[in-house]
């Protein structure tokens, strides 16, 4: 079968703000760049992201962004690039400042400054008294931003292609990247994307886990192509779980909520966060926070009729501030947890949130990967932003809000090194033959099997999997049996059937599609966090509770092919400033 | 629970047809879209865009007992039954409940939808005032979903010249932003029997809107600047 190609200077897959925000220096420089989404760009899941965005402005109080940089290096339990932070809090900034110019309808403070709001680990002074540095419209930030975003590609004229999924990454002998094959969702049509610069920003995957707060659309695909084309994931191990999703559907209320004043409780009415986090209770680090309400579950003190879950109140603050400051929390609290915050507290719970690990990049964007002589080597023609990659800003745990910013600061400067390397990589390197083979041979699989098995069985089958072997704590044996499982749920993945074979807008096909990519998310999460035998950051293990330094300060690879692990060191060295050495974490 | 499902696949149906299903919701399906997933584990054919499920990405909008809404925040308790569920109105189905959103975008691409100011940027923020930010309260929370564009007679007549509510109240979050300098040249754009002119005061935008927003207000608020610079 001959599949159709074109070609573009660039191809981006994934219409979120870190691809938005790539696609956006490319266009404005003028290059021919197709974005390629798996939904109108408006629906990508940044546009659920609530709180706010990072950056040292000092609106509110006292702020620079050494401060920011300690607290990210701190957040990341030690693993986190230092060079990479630096860059990242160094440009916070400038490129929200960039936003508002593009018309980001930021909240403002009486002078007309954006106005800033405190978050968890957010400090002054190298952990001191709050910082106030999350710039915020309202509880409704991701939103804005993104369509911020879009409106300005609409005006550089972007080209998307919209509900395209991505299929396979095309590479050549030499390991170098060419484009990707997609599939037109609309018409059931393959084809070949072939670019100079190929840049994956397609999110998330966690929806791996059964209670999620991410979109259905979060299944880790960039990933999975990334993967099955031979470039490794580093440190899969680390997912964090958002301290209040709303019991029982997941739904992400905002830390904004705490850095306003909310706080949370147990059954008997105490504020327990005191007892875990003296100094900065509620307004801890989120694996701080998920860690204590989970204890609380675990001893006995959750609320309700089977004490699995802790309250969240904010009544206390009043209707004025909710409505203004909070107005889209209030709305999902009505409409999912039928509690009204202005009167009574919310029902909430820990749930998987956001995947700290990705394809590996350097703070230009540019995938690395051991390859022909270094651990860190560029993988020609290949980037990849936002969630997708780990550069790694957020090492073991993200801080609430480094998330926007890591989207806007790396899409804006793996735009600017794909512009660089263009200018001199100025021809299209030769297409392999079978370029498209795997992707089809996938594709011709679900169009022929009969009597396979049910892709939402099989899908929950990996999510309730990963729900039990690999939640906020982890244990030695559900580890051990959560990798023979999910090694199961990956053998009959391979034989999933689709009784819908139409060509046209085919969601069971896009579904079946998807499951291939979440079980190699899956697959990577349990044997890297099978081998990490310490606790850091969102990843804390019953058998080894403390952070080990002298065995485990390594980024983990994992490898597809043969389910290998391999380390890499993590990059203690800033690029200007001094390096903050390990330390204990307290908040 | 009995639903009634609008069904058109062109890779196999002449014609559109209503398929009846019969279902027993777990005590978790709570809202209209976990119904719908419930229902799309039996019958994979069954096509419907979804994302967020939290009613922040527009995707699931469809008509649902005669009035357009977004699956994913509407409770299935208290649906008449049997529920039945069709495309959103006026616009080309693709199949089954999607409909083509082409003409949709067109129309807001064609209003600008960004903020046009000449003036090199300083610095840092260009400076609003709390009050100034208030005014777009109300528009730019707009979700793109297309529940008040095509509930809107006057979009289903012209949808090549209208430019809908949805539009209209995007126009309207540009020309109330006090950074935006194309006030004159968004009205001139707009100045046109068909543009703004065509919205009849019908309200049906307003009262769909799922996010609780007042596009048909924002109309008359473009056609009160348009009257103010006549005179």
């Amino acid at each position: 079968m001959t599949v159709a190609r074109r070609k573009f200077d660039a191809v981006i897959v994934g219409a979120g703000g870190g691809g938005m925000r790539a696609a956006l220096q490319l266009s404005e420089a003028g290059l021919k760049v197709a974005v390629l989404s798996k939904v109108f760009p408006t629906r990508s899941h940044t546009v659920a992201a609530q709180g706010g965005i990072a950056a040292a402005l000092g609106n509110v109080t006292e702020d620079n962004w050494h401060w920011h940089m300690y607290d990210t290096v701190k957040g990341s339990d030690y693993l986190g690039d230092q060079d990479a932070i630096e860059f990242m809090c160094r440009q916070a900034s400038e490129v929200v400042y960039e936003l508002e110019h593009y018309g980001m309808p930021f909240d403002r403070l009486e002078n007309g400054k954006i106005y800033q709001r405190p978050f968890g680990g957010q400090s002054q002074n190298f952990g001191g008294a709050q910082a106030t540095r999350s710039c915020a419209v309202a509880d409704r930030t991701g939103h804005a931003m993104l369509h911020t975003l879009y409106q300005r590609n609409v005006r550089a004229n972007t080209q998307f292609f919209v509900e395209w999924m991505g299929l396979d990454l095309i590479r050549d002998e030499h390991g170098d990247v060419l484009g990707v094959s997609a599939l037109d969702i609309e018409t059931g049509e393959v084809m070949i994307l072939q670019a100079r610069a190929t840049l994956f920003a397609t999110g998330g995957g966690a929806r791996i886990f059964s209670a999620s707060t991410n979109a259905f659309i979060n299944t880790g695909d960039g990933l999975a192509m990334a993967a099955r084309a031979g470039v490794p994931l580093q440190d899969m191990e680390f997912w964090q779980f958002h301290p209040t999703g709303v019991y029982g559907v997941g739904i992400l209320i905002s830390e904004a909520v705490r850095g306003e004043g909310g706080y949370l409780l147990n059954k008997d009415g105490e504020r327990f966060m005191e007892r875990y986090a003296p100094h900065a209770k509620d307004l801890a680090s989120r694996d701080v926070v998920s860690r204590a309400m989970t204890t609380e579950i675990k001893e006995g003190r959750g609320c309700g009729r089977d004490a699995d879950h802790l309250l969240l109140k904010l009544d206390h603050l009043g209707g004025n501030v909710i409505k203004a400051r909070l107005p889209g929390i209030r709305e999902i609290a009505i409409k999912f947890a039928h509690a009204d915050p202005v009167q009574e507290p919310i029902p909430v719970v820990p749930t998987a949130h956001y995947m700290m690990g990705g394809i590996p990049t350097n703070f230009h964007g540019q995938v690395v990967a051991p390859y022909k002589t270094g651990p860190e080597e560029v993988v020609q023609g290949f980037y990849a932003v936002g969630e997708c990659a780990c550069v790694s800003v957020h090492g073991a745990n993200r801080l609430g809000t480094n998330s926007l910013l890591d989207i806007l600061v790396f899409g804006r400067a793996a735009g600017n090194q794909i512009i660089e390397d263009l200018k001199r990589n100025t021809h299209h390197k030769h297409l392999p033959g079978d370029a498209a083979d795997k992707a089809l041979a996938r594709l011709a699989r679900l169009d022929s099997r009969k009597d396979g098995e049910n892709v939402a069985q099989v899908g929950d089958m990996l999510r309730k999997t990963m729900q039990a072997h690999c939640g906020v704590f982890r244990f030695a044996d559900l580890l051990k049996q959560g990798v023979d499982k999910i090694s199961e749920v990956a053998e009959r993945v391979k034989n999933t059937e689709i009784r819908d074979k139409s060509r046209v807008f085919n969601t069971a096909r896009v579904e079946a599609l998807e499951l291939d990519n979440l079980v190699e998310v899956a697959l990577a999460t349990m044997v890297s966090a099978q081998a990490r035998k310490e606790s850091r950051g969102a990843h804390a293990r019953d058998d080894f509770p403390h952070r080990d330094d002298d065995k485990w300060l390594k980024h983990t690879l994992y490898f597809s092919e043969d389910r290998r692990l391999d380390y890499k060191p993590v990059r203690l060295k800033p690029l200007t400033v001094e390096s903050f050495p390990p330390k204990a974490r307290t908040y | 629970m009995k639903f009634s499902i609008y069904r058109f696949d062109p890779d196999k149906d002449e014609k559109p047809y209503m398929q009846n299903y019969e279902i027993t919701l777990e005590p978790a399906d709570r809202m209209l879209l976990d119904a719908l997933i419930r229902i799309k584990t039996v019958d994979d054919s069954l096509s419907l865009r979804r994302s967020c499920r939290e009613g922040v990405c527009g995707s699931d909008a469809m008509n649902i007992n005669g009035r357009n809404g977004l699956a994913c925040i509407t409770p299935v308790k208290g649906l008449r039954e049997p529920v039945e569920l069709r495309p959103l109105p006026g616009l080309p189905v693709i199949r089954d409940l999607i409909v083509d959103m082409t003409q949709f975008f067109k129309q807001y691409h064609s209003i600008k939808p960004y903020l046009i100011n000449d003036d090199p940027p300083p610095e840092t923020e260009r400076l609003q005032s709390p009050e100034e930010r208030a005014e777009l309260d109300g528009l730019y929370e707009c979700i793109l979903c297309a529940c008040c564009s095509t509930a809107c007679p006057s979009f289903w007549w012209n949808p090549d010249k209208y430019v809908g509510p949805a539009g209209l109240l995007q126009a309207y979050r540009f020309l109330a932003d006090s950074r935006d300098q194309a006030t004159a040249e968004r009205l001139d754009y707009l100045e046109d029997p068909y543009r703004l002119f065509r919205c009849h005061s019908i309200m049906n935008c307003t009262d769909v809107c799922p996010k609780g927003l007042n596009p048909m207000e924002a109309i008359s608020r473009i056609k009160t600047m348009m009257t103010k610079r006549t005179i």
